[in-house]
């Protein structure tokens, strides 16, 4: 008999879990087995323990998910504490990751959540590819495109170029700046990846580098000149680090004395901070509606008990109140996320003639092609310094060129098409070398 | 996808058992889209290219131009390029290594050319900046200046401003600066 404090904790989660319903997912098996499958089975990563992260450890506790991981690089600093409401004053200077865990430990009893205090790119891939789903809360582009890169690393297509259910690792990405947020699901294979829209996120905004030296009109351009261009000036070979204070302390006081100079107000240490790490003032209800919903479409794919949000909502707060779902699709020739071309080859054969079957391949039809498997650039037909140095791997066959791996990705870019309707472009392979290695299951369609 | 997740972590609790594969080197889409820009560059007489780390790394590269006109005709001009993981939402990173006596490179080899920076977009590549780059020497121009006092010469008086550059081609002082010869 469960206790009854842990009947009225589940007892909203219920009304979702335990009931049939007509706009539930396909797969929708409701009972309480689903809910105590969410607890035993599923792994959570949760990725930033940030003003996102905090908000997301704490939903997610609350829907139901015991089993949470979380990774953040970060330490607490004095200006987190106004929103990422887990961390105290006494915090400050401790890793985000380990507090952010301890503290909701804490307070939901029965929920482990397990904190990594490091880079993502410090964990293996293997590391990602435990979790039953990856939720992030991050603030920068580079970090979603890495994450997205090895989540879509793990997608396997069948010969009919169907992802395979078993290997689509699904993702579920918040982002906010201000009064602005979006919240995506991201299924690879099925729903486009954070490569297909990279087109999405708008060109940061750089001032040209002779109106710093020359024309400065607002505080920002006094901020740059002295960060990008009299820092250089000064120190020699000494790269800045925006994390060290001294240097923080640098550039403000020269902002402030070229300011002075030009006549310009506003210069402060908190601007010269915003505009060096471009950072954009956080809003924290902001954080937690865009948490609310990547928490909700987290248990929705779980658990199938409603369908999913198809596929990228966007929250405007500037002025009233927008919010909208747009429906993106996929780049059905993504580098990233698609399926490519599949390819069989024997064993024997050489780069050189691997290039030359690229030239008849129907679905190619691949002139001028240079190959890269791995980061090595197993051929280059430009520029002539390359070429020199590639060409030597032409005659070799290509399964020793690429470490006798059975079946891999290799990527192509060359000129497609006939005529004066060719199109330089890239095209990712799965290259699949005949009877070595490769099993009967391996080769059996989705699951 | 509980279902699955159940299947799955059957399967992980089976491989933690057996070996996992090993983690191998993976290339971003940022990596892969200069990949392209590299393998199709068409430079024209006056540029080459080189790779200090070998043919893998095409992430950090110098590009050299020897002007065959205009005021810096004979001269030899060092770029290096550092592209990041984020090419091309990213611009390349792009300095001079070697000094020059130019209205619009300062003396640190900051560079001013609009789609370094604020008109950067990722339509367009690695060929495009070297062809700005080879344009700042055929049409160096007064009004971007970095180099303040070679702008206001070269505005003022091209004749000095020929004969300025001259001089420090050869290697030698224009004004209180120094200019190592690269010719």
């Amino acid at each position: 008999m469960a206790d009854s404090t842990s009947q009225s904790r589940s007892r909203d989660l219920d009304k979702l879990l335990l009931r049939p319903g007509n706009l539930v997912g396909s797969t929708f098996e409701p009972g309480t087995q689903l809910r105590e499958d969410i607890k035993e089975i599923v792994r959570v990563l949760v990725i930033g323990a940030g003003g996102l992260g905090c908000e997301l450890l704490k939903d997610l506790a609350f829907s139901g998910f015991r089993n949470l991981e979380v990774i953040d690089m970060d330490r607490i600093e004095v200006t987190n504490l106004n929103r990422q409401f887990l961390f105290r004053l006494g915090d400050v200077g401790k890793p985000k990751a380990e507090v952010a865990a301890k503290r909701v430990m804490e307070r939901v009893s029965g929920v482990d959540i397990k904190p990594h205090f490091c880079r993502i790119e410090d964990k293996p891939i293997s590391f990602y590819n435990d979790f039953s789903i990856i939720v992030l809360g991050l603030d920068s582009v580079e970090a979603r495109s890495y994450i997205n890169s090895v989540a879509c690393s793990f997608l396997e297509y069948d010969s009919d170029d169907n992802p395979r259910e078993e290997t689509i690792k699904p993702m579920v990405d918040g982002g906010t700046e201000g009064f602005k947020g979006h919240a995506r699901i991201i299924m690879p294979g099925v729903t486009p990846c954070f490569e297909c829209t990279i087109w999405l996120f708008p060109p940061q905004v750089k001032f040209p580098l002779c109106t710093l030296a020359e024309t400065p009109r607002t505080a920002a351009h006094c901020i740059e000149y002295a960060h990008l261009i009299k820092w250089d000036e000064v120190h020699s070979g000494k790269t800045f680090d925006p994390d060290y204070p001294e240097h923080m302390q640098w550039v403000y006081s020269e902002a402030v004395k070229r300011a002075e100079l030009f006549g310009i107000p506003g210069v402060t240490y908190s601007l010269t901070q915003g505009v060096v790490k471009n950072i954009i003032p956080a809003i924290a209800s902001t954080n937690a509606i865009i948490s609310a919903v990547c928490s909700l479409e987290t248990l929705k794919i779980v658990s199938g008990c409603s369908k999913t949000l198809t596929n990228y909502l966007t929250y405007n707060g500037v002025e009233g109140l927008h919010t909208k779902v747009t429906e993106f699709v996929r780049d059905k020739d993504c580098i990233v996320c698609g399926p490519g071309v599949l390819i069989e080859l024997e064993v024997s054969i050489t780069l050189k003639k691997f290039i030359d079957l690229l030239e008849d391949h129907p679905k190619l039809l691949l002139t001028r092609v240079s190959v890269t498997y791995r980061g090595d650039n197993l051929y280059m037909q430009a520029p002539p310094v390359l070429e020199e140095m590639t060409r030597s791997n032409l005659d070799l066959p290509l399964f020793e060129l690429m470490s006798k791996t059975p079946t891999d990705i290799v990527h192509v870019t060359g000129a497609a098409g006939k005529g004066d309707k060719k199109q330089s472009c890239s095209r990712k392979l799965r290259v699949v070398f005949k009877g070595v290695g490769v099993t009967d299951m391996d080769m059996a369609g989705g699951a | 996808m509980i279902r699955l997740f159940k299947v799955k972590e059957k399967q992980r609790e089976e491989a933690e058992n057996a070996n996992g594969k090993p983690t191998v080197k993976k290339q971003s889409a940022g990596e892969l889209r200069l990949h392209k820009d590299i393998s199709e560059l068409n430079l024209p007489k006056t540029c080459s290219i080189s790779f200090p780390n070998g043919k893998d790394d095409l992430m950090n590269f110098e590009v050299t131009i020897r002007p065959d006109e205009g005021y810096y005709m004979g001269g030899t001009f060092t770029f290096s390029f550092s592209i990041s993981p984020m090419y091309p939402h990213e611009a390349p990173k792009v300095k001079c290594k070697t000094k020059v006596y130019h209205p619009n490179i300062d003396l640190e080899g900051n560079v001013c050319l609009n789609i370094l920076r604020e008109d950067w977009k990722p339509v367009l590549n690695i060929n495009t900046i070297i062809y700005g780059l080879y344009h700042l020497f055929t049409e160096p121009n007064h009004e971007d200046p970095l180099n303040h006092e070679a702008a206001a010469v070269l505005r003022d008086n091209p004749k000095l401003f020929e004969s300025n550059v001259r001089r420090a081609l050869h290697g030698g002082y224009v004004g209180q600066t120094y200019f190592t010869r690269c010719m």
